[in-house]
């Protein structure tokens, strides 16, 4: 009945609306599976940290559009934008670990999850009480251009996204693997109580993964911004879930396969959405997602002992 | 030595017994509950509510009280925050009626608030008035429960009407919240009222997604693609904009309408110039007001620097209701079980009643027959009077 244009077409039309939803979950993802293979807990308070960082994308946006808007060309907006956002927001990363794990670190695993909770509360309320309820509409850094080739629309937006996305990741996994740093934060997650014997402090190496951690986030938040420019203080609870199911299929402490899995969830959500009713959709894309990790219960790239480890 | 401190002690314990009688017969104090979303997902709702219920107060104050029977009482407004969630709502009504005793209640707004909230209204025996609450379920089988604007039911074809006549589309796509009463109602209406006008299969994409969802990308794939003409999305104003956005950013060139869960004022202020040119149907447009409603609108907008939108209309009106149906009731007992059944009665009998957001008369299910107004958001941005749609 319908040609194989219009099915080709329809298909990469999702497989680009697939691929800017993934970017975000596999960036936001990428922070869960650093903090597990350093300190080995999951950082629930990990979604409002992006929450937050977004928040301080949107100040920073706000403010340079105000001062530079017409003297700077737009891309150049954007990226200090994109840095000094990344720099403020990875000292949230630093202040959730020294105020709140750091105390913590002796305590059983269990003390540490619900403190992440409590934290991404206090971050929800905190910006609840500072901005108000009201809505907020993250400005557009660049204007949105859209383009039809052949029956597929996208916008510049759309495309800048997902090609960020993939150089952070990129940039994030040269950091890992040829830096002093990267190579103490390897080490860190083979063994993290020979590391420190060695003099690799696991107090420096603990805030700075945290930071990154942050500042991916807040990245994602400005991008984020610029898809879905409504910001609202609970904004992160889902996304850092979701986030959250992708590090676990990704694989405990798997960097690799927390982006992977990151792209392969909104894969899982557009398509499902596209072929069955769309009120099923999040009921048969975790169901999917339960029934992979059922058959393998570490993930993609999951270390094979980490499942006898506590949570 | 003894024999005073006994005849103190003896004293205080009378004073204290008759202290509170003395006070409760000295002064009834005609207690009004609002119960408004100050915070949580819908915000604006809940500061409209509570801003023209403060300027009814104002004006109550000015005439030094409430005159019921001949004799002024003073008016305390009760006003609870829901978090514009359906558990914090009920909590809300269930503290003011055994609380606070409150002999009216305002409020919630919207239908996810005001269906669990009304059960308890009702159960408790106290008047109940939402102000922008379209579900029919709000005030079905309840007798205390009244409502100040029309239902779902009736804005649904309306909106069927209005976009045949207006656009001469025959088929039309749906792109609703699953998990919220009200959208979720007017989307089932509008589908039967469409499909009933235009043929069965005529909605050629009916699309859902649920509360928070920021990304419609598969839905609109779908919906660009079933050929339709023109969108109808009854959703409020935090996804409004992502939702046109998002379609025009898919290729979607069509007409989108909405409904009256459009009409808050920060639709615009986040949808920015996209959204110009899209109707919806409400209840009152500011743009081109007349009387009495044009009062309110100015004085809303001097007081507090913006130009209210409908919540705050029906808000003002159902608290105007409430005023008349206290005072038709004659008189205040201090019994409040009864004075509550009173103006429940009195309530109900209301005719013709003259609100800034129209003519009303309740029917017996305490549903008012009034009218609907079609709005188009025009180039400034501004919500401006289109046509006008009575049942």
């Amino acid at each position: 009945m319908e040609s194989l244009t219009d099915i080709l077409q329809y298909f990469i039309q999702n497989l680009i609306n697939a691929a800017q939803r993934g970017s975000f979950y596999a960036v936001i993802s990428i922070g869960y599976s650093m903090v597990y293979g350093v300190l080995m807990l999951f950082n629930f308070a990990h979604g409002d940290i992006f929450m937050v960082g977004t928040y301080i994308g949107f100040g920073i946006a706000t403010l340079f559009l105000a001062i530079f808007a017409g003297l700077l060309p737009a891309p150049l907006i954007f990226l200090s934008t994109v840095v000094v956002t990344m720099f403020l927001a990875s000292w949230i990363g630093v202040f959730v670990e020294v105020a709140g794990y750091r105390p913590l670190r002796q305590a059983p695993r269990a003390s540490a999850a619900i403190t992440g909770l409590m934290i991404g509360i206090i971050f929800e309320t905190g910006i609840l009480i500072l901005l108000g309820a009201k809505r907020l509409s993250f400005p557009p850094l660049m204007e949105s251009v859209t383009y039809n080739i052949g029956g597929v629309y996208f916008t510049n937006v759309k495309v800048m996204i997902i090609i960020i996305s993939l150089l952070l990741m990129l940039a994030l996994h040269g950091f890992i693997q040829k830096t002093k740093w990267g190579m103490a934060m390897r080490a860190m997650s083979y063994d993290f109580l020979a590391v420190p014997l060695m003099g690799v402090s696991i107090n420096i190496i603990a805030p700075l993964t945290f930071a990154v951690g942050a500042g991916l986030a807040s990245v994602a938040g400005i991008l984020y911004g610029q898809a879905y420019p409504i910001l609202d203080p609970y904004m992160g609870v889902i996304i850092g879930w979701k986030a959250f199911v992708a590090a676990i299929l990704g694989g405990r402490g798997s960097i690799k396969g927390a982006a992977l899995a990151g792209y392969l969830l909104g894969f899982i959500e557009i398509f499902v959405a596209t072929i069955f009713p769309s009120t099923l959709r999040d009921l048969i894309a975790y169901s999917i997602i339960l029934i992979i990790l059922t058959f393998r219960p570490r993930g993609f790239f999951g270390m094979e002992h980490s499942t006898k480890l506590r949570l | 030595m003894r024999k005073i401190a006994l005849l103190t002690a003896a004293a205080l314990c009378v004073a204290m017994i008759l202290t509170p009688a003395a006070f409760s017969a000295r002064k009834t104090i005609i207690k009004i509950g609002i119960n408004a979303p100050l915070t949580g997902d819908i915000p604006k709702v809940g500061e409209g509510s509570k801003y023209a219920a403060m300027l009814w107060l104002e004006d109550i104050e000015k005439m030094g009280g409430l005159e019921v029977g001949g004799k002024k009482y003073e008016v305390d407004l009760i006003i609870e925050d829901n978090e514009s969630k359906a558990e914090s709502a009920v909590k809300a009504n269930t503290k003011m009626i055994t609380q606070d005793d409150v002999l009216a209640i305002i409020g919630p707004q919207s239908s996810k608030q005001a269906v669990p909230a009304g059960e308890v209204a009702n159960k408790y025996k106290t008047v109940m008035i939402s102000p922008w609450s379209t579900n029919p379920n709000t005030t079905m089988d309840r007798p205390f429960v009244f409502r100040g604007c029309f239902l779902d039911p009736f804005q649904g074809p309306v909106v069927a009407n209005f976009i045949t006549e207006e656009f001469g589309s025959t088929k039309a796509a749906v792109l609703y919240d699953v998990a919220s009463d009200y959208p979720k109602g007017l989307a089932e209406v509008f589908k039967e009222a469409w499909e009933k006008k235009h043929g069965a299969g005529s909605v050629v994409a009916y699309e859902s997604f649920t509360t928070k969802d920021t990304d419609f990308s598969s839905q609109l794939t779908k919906i660009v693609k079933s050929g339709a003409e023109v969108l109808f999305t009854p959703q409020y104003y935090n996804e409004v904009p992502l939702i046109v956005q998002q379609a025009k950013d898919l290729g979607w060139k069509g007409p989108i309408v909405g409904s009256d869960s459009w009409g808050s004022a920060e639709t615009v202020e986040l949808c920015g110039d996209a959204c110009y040119g899209l109707f919806f149907s409400s209840h009152y447009a500011a743009a081109g007001a007349k009387g009495a409603t044009k009062a309110f609108i100015d004085r809303y907008e001097k007081t507090y620097g913006y130009i209210p939108d409908d919540v705050a209309a029906l808000t003002w009106d159902a608290l105007q209701l409430a005023q008349k149906a206290i005072q038709d009731a004659g008189k205040i007992t201090g019994r409040v079980e009864k004075d509550r059944k009173a103006v429940r009665d009195a309530l109900a009998k209301i005719k013709d009643f003259n609100g800034i957001t129209g003519k009303m008369t309740f029917t017996e299910e305490g549903d008012p027959i009034k009218c609907a107004v079609i709005v188009k958001i025009n180039d400034q941005g501004k919500y401006e009077f289109y046509k006008s749609s009575c049942p």
